[in-house]
């Protein structure tokens, strides 16, 4: 499966599918991959997305009014695994599209499709029996969130049923870009090392090179979710791959990691002005 | 139907219920739930809350003999139970009293609410005014127009409404914002949920708030008539009231419990609010629960003229009482909705909430078609002050 953690850190990027558009969908996905993303997030858009600060909020309101499907996701998941198999694919969801779907169907489908891994929002380890017997089934990585507000009895039952990575969640609060990091992050890792050794990424509210940088010092990944969705908000269908790709470029190039090359035209965004 | 791909740990209803949330809320959820087990433990707590609900929101509230309705419907003898009288207009000012003092006994300073129509928002500003705590209110923008009283009555004692545009500016928009805050405020903030919705422990400490409706309705129908009634018919937004007017008669099984759900418009997607017969199960806001939803499961809009009726989801008790069938549940348009209140003002001078007037509405229906040896309690949950700018407009009573 390649849910690998090769770099330190590994870039794990989110991307609400179906916004813009479908077909911009698949060349920013591409183009995340080939500046350097190991791990993608394909967000499956849903109309009340509780965990996701405004700049989500938007982006899933967009895909929706595109008509945009957890279907559509897989459909996308299965080209991209073609034409990048050495990409790690996650889906990204709220429980209630999967359950619409079937939980059996969903999961056959994702395993067809070539999708690695699946995280859930809204689904907590003491609901996911049934869940995480299908995900075994179609060989699918269950991640779940670890939040800092997780007693360490709930990080070691999330350890336990983990799969690929285990996702922490940086600090109490919705997705959405901040100016710092807090001190949750760091402790939160400390205290979920003890539990696994799979690799942990540390995600929401990281936008910049410096809280990538920083992210580096003690965790494996850092997932970039509402500064990328911004960037694309920003920069409009056309323009979104090259923003994306410049993006990354600039987190990885500070932390020596060697970045894709993405196709340098149009205006170069500024990573950190993606701040709310 | 097809048996839910899930599986339970605590506050399962049949299938249905559980806790579908973020991570970071759990440890809160545990926090309420140990806080509560608790406190139901604790005899001081139920003195405390017994003698609130008593000598500040002023139960019990009457069992009346609704003798004019009944002899217009030519049928069953009609009890009112009259929560429209508590504190505040409404019966949600039973479980924000309970939910207010779990608050203080777990030092959360800060409350946070949504409302529909208003009445829960109200009620919950009211307990923090009593209790000297720092009061948040979402409320979608669609229903601050049209409950715009109920917006004043919250920021006249001292709560912060906020506003919320996104979706249809109603119910469900208004719980996602608060859901937000929660995650963000969690340690320092209480959510103060105003129906059985949401994640375990919700739903049953709020039936629970609640069930002081029904206990005091059998001994009162006891004594008044020596028998138990036929019918129980209460309104079903969230499920509040009528679990509590439902809950103490759900062991006597000849009496018919009758949920009456908003049927908008028309039985479109979009145009109404009832979700046993246009939707499916599903999770929404916490909870595994009958759903209005599309085929990619992308919740539904819904539509009543009861701003406390119009959300897509449906407490998950009553979606196991109506799966096991010992509830019924039916629905009243806006139209029935709207004679109803004319007709028990006209009848009864008691001008009930747009919500109780669905109630209301299904009791016409059935009351005519049963015996004066039959005997029907309508829970009136509350008063429908709050809804003048709306009848004054859909029933023409600015006429010069």
């Amino acid at each position: 499966m390649p849910l690998h953690f090769q770099s330190r850190p590994s870039l794990v990027a989110y991307l609400t599918i179906g916004d813009p558009d479908l077909a911009a969908s698949r060349a920013i996905a591409l183009a995340a991959i080939d500046a350097g993303a190991d791990v993608l997030e394909l967000g499956v858009p849903f109309s009340d997305p509780v965990a996701d600060g405004p700049v989500i909020q938007r982006a899933s309101e967009r895909a929706l009014r595109n008509g945009v499907t957890l279907r559509d996701v897989l459909s996308l998941a299965a080209d991209l695994r073609r034409e990048r198999p050495a990409a790690g694919l996650v889906v990204f969801s709220y429980l209630n599209p999967i359950l619409r779907f079937g939980l059996e169907e969903f999961c056959a489908a994702a395993e067809q499709a070539g999708v690695d891994g699946v995280l859930v929002t809204d689904m907590i380890v003491e609901e996911a029996h049934d869940y995480l017997d299908a995900m075994r089934r179609h060989h699918l990585a269950p991640i779940f969130l670890a939040a800092p507000t997780s007693p360490d009895a709930r990080l070691e039952r999330i350890a336990a049923v983990s799969q690929g990575f285990v996702y922490a969640i940086s600090r109490v609060g919705i997705t959405g870009a901040q100016q710092s990091l807090t001190s949750d992050a760091e402790q939160l890792v400390a205290r979920l090392r003890r539990f696994t050794q799979l690799p942990i990424a540390v995600g929401f509210g990281i936008s910049n090179a410096d809280h990538f940088a920083a992210v580096g010092q003690f965790a494996d990944a850092a997932v970039i979710g509402s500064a990328l969705v911004a960037a694309i908000e920003q920069a409009g269908a056309k323009a979104a791959p090259d923003a994306v790709a410049r993006f990354i470029q600039g987190l990885l190039t500070p932390v020596g990691r060697p970045a894709g090359e993405p196709d340098l035209r149009g205006p170069v965004p500024e990573p950190a002005a993606q701040s709310q | 139907m097809a048996a839910p791909a899930i599986q339970a740990v605590a506050g399962r209803f049949g299938p249905y219920g559980g806790r579908y949330v973020p991570e970071t809320l759990v440890a809160a959820l545990d926090e309420l739930d140990h806080a509560y087990a608790e406190a139901q433990a604790d005899p001081d707590f139920h003195l405390r809350l017994d003698s609130l609900l008593r000598d500040y929101a002023g139960r019990p509230t009457p069992l009346y003999f609704a003798s004019r309705l009944t002899e217009a419907l030519g049928g069953a003898k009609i009890y009112l139970k009259r929560e429209d009288l508590l504190h505040t207009g409404a019966h949600k000012i039973n479980n924000c009293l309970g939910q207010a003092l779990l608050a203080v006994r777990m030092g959360k300073k800060r409350i946070i609410a949504e409302t529909g129509a208003g009445q829960h928002g109200v009620a919950t500003a009211t307990v923090c005014a009593l209790f000297g705590l720092e009061c948040v209110v979402y409320m979608g923008e669609e229903d601050m127009e049209r409950q715009q009283l109920n917006v004043y009555r919250m920021r006249m004692l001292g709560a912060e409404v906020r506003g919320v545009s996104s979706g249809s500016r109603t119910l469900k928009d208004a719980i996602n914002e608060a859901m937000r805050d929660w995650v963000t405020n969690v340690r320092t903030t209480h959510y103060l949920l105003g129906s059985v919705l949401g994640a375990h422990p919700y739903p049953t400490m709020v039936r629970d708030f609640h069930r002081v409706i029904s206990r005091e309705a059998r001994a009162q129908i006891l004594e008044k008539e020596n028998r138990l009634p036929t019918a129980i018919i209460a309104c079903v937004g969230g499920g509040s009231n009528a679990i509590g007017a439902f809950y103490e008669f759900i062991p006597d099984k000849d009496v018919r419990l009758i949920g009456v759900e908003a049927g908008g418009r028309g039985p479109a997607l979009g145009d109404h609010a009832a979700r046993f017969s246009g939707g499916s199960p599903g999770v929404l806001q916490g909870t595994y629960s009958y759903v209005l939803q599309d085929d990619a499961g992308q919740i539904a809009l819904t539509h009543s003229v009861s701003a406390g009726l119009d959300y897509a989801s449906i407490g998950p008790e009553h979606a196991a009482l109506h799966d096991s069938g010992r509830a019924e549940y039916t629905s009243a348009t806006d139209a029935e909705a709207l004679d109803a209140t004319l007709r028990l003002a006209r009848t009864e001078g008691i001008i009930p909430a747009l919500e109780s007037a669905h109630a209301i509405a299904e009791c016409i229906r059935v009351a005519p078609k049963m015996s004066p040896r039959d005997v029907v309690i309508v829970n009136v949950s509350g008063r429908g002050d709050k809804d003048m700018g709306i009848l004054v407009r859909e029933l023409q009573l600015g006429g010069r």
